[in-house]
Parts: C-alpha cells; sequence; structure tokens
C-alpha cells in the first residue's frame, strides 16, 4: 500500500469514508465525463443514505463533481455554489443490491449531453472501488493512471489498444475487459504505470469500433 | 502494490529502524528520492499543527452542535496545572481532541489512518516533541513508523469502522501512535511492533457507534481516550515488557473480532452510545 493512505488523505472533515471518499466518487465521475456537469442525479445507498447531510456526503459528492479536491476549503459550500452555477442536483436514497455499506449511484449529464452512469463505494479511510459504470459490473479505484475504453465486442479490439501502447511504450499494470453481451457494448479499464498523452488518447480513438477513450490521471494519496 | 505485515516491517528495518525502512519502501514505490517522500510528510505535518490550531477555537462548533469548543476547555484546565495525567500525556489528549473537533466540524485534517481517529496520531507526536524539543525530521520519522504500522493493519484487517468498527479506526490510530512514540524514545523495530500490539489489545472489541451517525459523539472523545492508550502501550514496551500474543496475530484477532460485531455496532449510528436516548434528543441531524 502507499503509505501517504494511512498518514492521508490530507482532507476536509468530518469523515474520511463519507466526506473525502465521497468528494473522490464525485471527482472521478467528472473526470469519466470529460465534461462540467450539467445535472445529476445522486442515490445514496446504505450507511450514506441514513448520514449523508451530517457528513457533508451530499456536499463533497457535488464538489467533486464540480472537480473539487478532497481537501479543497470550496466543498463546505457546494451546494450553493452548484445551483449558482445552475447545475441541477437531485438526491434520493434506496436499496441497491449486493453493495458495500457506502454506494452511491451516480447518473450524470455533461453540458454536451453526455452521460456517465457509475456506481461507487467508499471502502475506509477515503479510499474508493468503481462498481458498476454505464451497466457493466468494472472493479478499479481511480487511483492509478486509468483508461476507459468503450466500444463495440469484436476481434481485434485489445490488440488494438494494446499495439498504440506498446508504440508510445506505455506499460499496462492492470486489464480489466467487460461486455453486455455478444457483439454488444464492450469496455476495457486498464491501469497504467505512467500517464498517457493527449496524443495517445486521440490515437487510440481512431481505432475502429472505439466509441470513447476517457484517460485518468492517477492520484496521489 | 506490495503490503506487509508488522513482522514483515521489523525484519525491512533490521539494525536500523522501522521509519529508515519505511521511507525507503515509500521512496522505491513512488520512483522518487528519499527527500521526496520527506518532503510530503512535512507538508502533512504541518497541516496536523494547523487543525491543532484551528480546533482550540473556543467558539468552533459544528454543523449539528454536538461537537466543538471542548478542547479549548481541556487545554485551559491543563494549562491550570490540575490535570490528573500530567505533562505529554494530557497534552497529547488536548491536542487529539482538537484535531478531531477540527475535523468534526469540516475543518482541515490529515486523515490518520482515517478522519474520524485523526486526532490520537498528531497528538501524540505533537505533544511529545513539544515537550521533549524534539526536531521536526523526528516527527517526520515517527509518521512514517506510524504508517507502516497502519499499513499492516489495513492489510490483514480494516482501517474502516462500518467494517470492523471502532476498534479499527481509534485502535488503528492508538497503534500506529504506540509505535511512533516507543520510536521516538529509541525502541527498537521489534519494540514498535510490541507497543502496536498493545494498543490494539487494549481496544478490541471497540464499536463504532455514532450518535446520529456523525464523527462527532463519542468518536472526538475516543481519540482522547485512545491517546491514554497509546501512551500506556508505549511506556509497557519501554520498560522491558513483551507483548505476549505476536502483535500480528492481535491484528488478525481484531479482524475476527469486527467480522463477528452486528451491523447496530458498524457505524450505522443504530446501536451502542447513537441509541442512547439522552443524545439522540440533542441531535439536530440525526
Amino acid at each position: 500500500m502507499d503509505l501517504f493512505d494511512l498518514i492521508g488523505p490530507t482532507m476536509i472533515g468530518p469523515s474520511s469514508s463519507h466526506t473525502a471518499g465521497a468528494a473522490r466518487i464525485g471527482l472521478t465521475a467528472r473526470m469519466i465525463l470529460g465534461e462540467e456537469v450539467k445535472s445529476a442525479d445522486i442515490l445514496f445507498h446504505g450507511s450514506f443514505a441514513g448520514t449523508y447531510q451530517g457528513h457533508g456526503t451530499d456536499r463533497a459528492i457535488v464538489g467533486g463533481l464540480m472537480g473539487m479536491a478532497v481537501d479543497d476549503p470550496k466543498l463546505r459550500d457546494s451546494l450553493s455554489l452548484a445551483k449558482e452555477a445552475g447545475i441541477d442536483i437531485h438526491f434520493t436514497t434506496g436499496v441497491l443490491r449486493d453493495a458495500h455499506p457506502n454506494t452511491v449511484r451516480l447518473d450524470i449529464t455533461g453540458v454536451s449531453g453526455r452521460t456517465v452512469h457509475m456506481d461507487a463505494a467508499s471502502v475506509g479511510g477515503g479510499l474508493i472501488s468503481i462498481r458498476r459504470l454505464d451497466g457493466m459490473k468494472v472493479d478499479f479505484s481511480g487511483k492509478e493512471n486509468t483508461l476507459i475504453i468503450h466500444h463495440t465486442d469484436e476481434p481485434g479490439m485489445i490488440a488494438g489498444v494494446t499495439t498504440v501502447l506498446a508504440l508510445h511504450k506505455m506499460n499496462i499494470a492492470t486489464m480489466q475487459v467487460y461486455r453486455a453481451e455478444a457483439g454488444a457494448d464492450a469496455m476495457m479499464v486498464l491501469e497504467l504505470d505512467a500517464p498517457i498523452g493527449d496524443n495517445v488518447v486521440d490515437n487510440l480513438r481512431l481505432i475502429g469500433g472505439v466509441q470513447s477513450v476517457e484517460f485518468l490521471k492517477g492520484r496521489d494519496a | 502494490m506490495m503490503n506487509h505485515t508488522l513482522a514483515e516491517w521489523v525484519q525491512l528495518a533490521g539494525e536500523g529502524t522501522l521509519s529508515a525502512a519505511a521511507i525507503r519502501f515509500q521512496a522505491q514505490q513512488n520512483g522518487c528520492t528519499e527527500e521526496q517522500v520527506r518532503a510530503k510528510m512535512h507538508e502533512r505535518l504541518a497541516v496536523m499543527k494547523d487543525a491543532v490550531r484551528a480546533g482550540m477555537d473556543e467558539n468552533l462548533r459544528s454543523v449539528s452542535g454536538l461537537a466543538g469548543g471542548q478542547a479549548y476547555l481541556l487545554l485551559k484546565y491543563i494549562n491550570e496545572g490540575k490535570s490528573l495525567c500530567g505533562g505529554i500525556l494530557s497534552k497529547a489528549e488536548a491536542y487529539a481532541l482538537a484535531t478531531a473537533e477540527c475535523n468534526a466540524c469540516m475543518g482541515k485534517i490529515v486523515a490518520a489512518p482515517t478522519a474520524g481517529a485523526c486526532g490520537i496520531l498528531p497528538g501524540a507526536i505533537l505533544a511529545l516533541a513539544e515537550e521533549e524539543h524534539l526536531s521536526r525530521e523526528k516527527e517526520v520519522d515517527a509518521l512514517f513508523t506510524a504508517a507502516a504500522v497502519g499499513e499492516a493493519i489495513a492489510f490483514k484487517a480494516s482501517i474502516s469502522g462500518a467494517e470492523g468498527g471502532c476498534q479499527a479506526e481509534c485502535g488503528t490510530g492508538a497503534a500506529m501512535a504506540a509505535a511512533a512514540l516507543t520510536e521516538l524514545r529509541g525502541g527498537t523495530p521489534q519494540q514498535c511492533a510490541d507497543a502496536a500490539g498493545f494498543a490494539l489489545m487494549n481496544l478490541l472489541g471497540l464499536v463504532c457507534d455514532p450518535v446520529g451517525g456523525l464523527v462527532e459523539v463519542p468518536c472526538v472523545y475516543r481519540n482522547v481516550g485512545a491517546s491514554g492508550i497509546a501512551f500506556t502501550a508505549a511506556d509497557m514496551v519501554l520498560a522491558g515488557i513483551k507483548c505476549p500474543i505476536a502483535p500480528d496475530d492481535v491484528i488478525l484477532a481484531m479482524k475476527e473480532v469486527g467480522d463477528a460485531l452486528p451491523p447496530s455496532l458498524r457505524e450505522t449510528g443504530l446501536g451502542g452510545c447513537a441509541a442512547c436516548a439522552s443524545i439522540k434528543s440533542r441531535c439536530k441531524n440525526g
């Protein structure tokens, strides 16, 4: 583990799981969306559902969606800042099946109409785990340099992506592939040892069958 | 990324200190120099000191109104020379409370290992450093020692109250602080591990029962109590007492106890202190 996850993060209180983790979930969703958030439906499950106001989980998630980091004092005022910015926020509580006690479901829409549907859990000490993305079960933390590629399920996709990465001398740490069903929408989540440039992302977007590519730069603990 | 047990950390430290081993490991993980990882820890130390100052405000109050302003009272009482604990420990307790109250009031803190348990470690290190005029470099070393202990606990058990109860949060914070104090007083890596074992042993079974589900009551006061446990654990090993159970086994026991806790005592705000009528009625935000 990263020792700075044990002495850290530096964060706005009161809860590493309910505040810092929540802010990171919001920020991760914002990065996957790749543009400013226009509206967000936020569903709290489990412990989140019971205590989201007192822990500032609501403010933390919204702050994250607006691009704020876990130690940004503006997190305290994010709900009013979102209102001023004209972002439409809707909170509900509910029960998600087989979900970690601190799970939130986000359905967000960006300014261009792009959407992200994400279930994420805050697993303790400010660490998070993305459990579902756009209808597919996934498992990644967003802490590493992460590449998320939506594509059509067809032969050669993995070879195409890994070839581009190999040409740019990018080393893959982990790789996960998911699909809704054979021949339908699919997704790859790759964790890389180093950040990649916009040119690599652009090259990946040119591969036939690739629908979208988002890169999340790894974060310091 | 690699994880370690306490025994592995002690082995890595060899003839040196746990902090040196932890700094070497972190620099290697990050692919940077030891100076760079130390610099990052210096930043965290500075945030810890600011949090103590912010938490000492007499008028500080949380959103719910349940927390804030109590550290001021404790420090005032200590400064009047009345404290039963006296000296370093009473100051550590006041600093722990101030940090925890800063956190409850949405101030900026460093999780150690979590926000709910953020006061114990800085309270112990800052108080000892102040009273014994230790350098900032020593304080940073002690934070790395603590981090190594926290990592071993997170690896084999949990540092989340929702999973393992308060023993996983304040218990871990106390274990980290006990090891840090032990190294600052010249203890060996094995003694640091033993101190962590003693601290955890003494907080085994502690439930997570936040009133209204908020990180306020009893959390901020448990940071004070756990500080006492950290100091007594360090004192025992420095006196030559060995932890009779392997510290790594105490961690496994903590996991087992955590798994056995009913959901009502794992950060759901349903049982324990959270169910007490005399405070439920005062909680505006439950």
